[in-house]
């Protein structure tokens, strides 16, 4: 029952994001809600381990956490800089200098 | 039973901030305000329903675990909201200033 609660308030609150994510208006606000429905999923995986009573599943929400973080800071710099910390040439052109 | 009261009243917590967040993300007008209502509860939301959790798991590997969690939530989710507005900044995105 508590864990039920739980889970639907935070599968409200990753619908609430999504709408954000896909009305946009800009890139950032889309990477702001893809970042707090990571966090929500993290919570969301770490509740249904207690609900299924499956302790283990706690090392997937561990591991997402840390990917989610990666993840986000990788898309922030995609679109930073608009290419991977390469100066804007693709592999072929670096190699023939 | 009074762990039990305690699991409720720490979940339900984080159930209505982590719902405050979400419509706070609709309700506010610009990127950056949305970015205060997203990553601010965020962290405590997270929490609170960890917390929640612990109070059933107890002293075992599953709340060590629970912990871990936490601690890593607790420096990457405002280090991500940081580097958010760091590039919205840099990309020259503009804040809603006064009456428009």
């Amino acid at each position: 029952m508590m864990y039920t609660a739980a889970a639907l308030a935070i599968m409200i609150t990753i619908g609430l994001a999504l709408i954000r994510a896909l009305l946009g208006p800009t890139v950032y606000d889309r990477i702001a809600a893809v970042n707090m429905v990571g966090t929500k999923t993290v919570i969301l995986i770490a509740v249904f381990a207690f609900l299924t009573g499956r302790s283990d599943l706690l090392d997937i929400a561990l591991i997402y956490a840390l990917i989610n973080f990666i993840g986000v800071v990788a898309v922030l710099k995609l679109v930073e800089h608009g290419n991977f910390f390469t100066d804007g040439k693709s592999a072929t052109e670096v190699e023939k200098e | 039973m009074t762990l039990e009261i305690l699991s409720w009243v720490c979940l339900m917590l984080g159930a209505v901030l982590g719902i405050i967040g979400g419509i706070g993300m609709h309700r506010f007008p610009d990127f950056y305000s949305r970015l205060h209502a997203a990553g601010t509860t965020d962290t405590l939301c997270a929490a609170l329903f960890l917390l929640g959790l612990g109070f059933q798991a107890g002293l075992t590997l599953a709340s060590f675990k629970l912990f871990l969690i936490f601690a890593f939530l607790f420096f990457t989710s405002p280090t991500a909201s940081h580097s958010l507005a760091n590039a919205a900044v840099l990309g020259g995105l503009q804040p809603k200033l006064g009456k428009q």
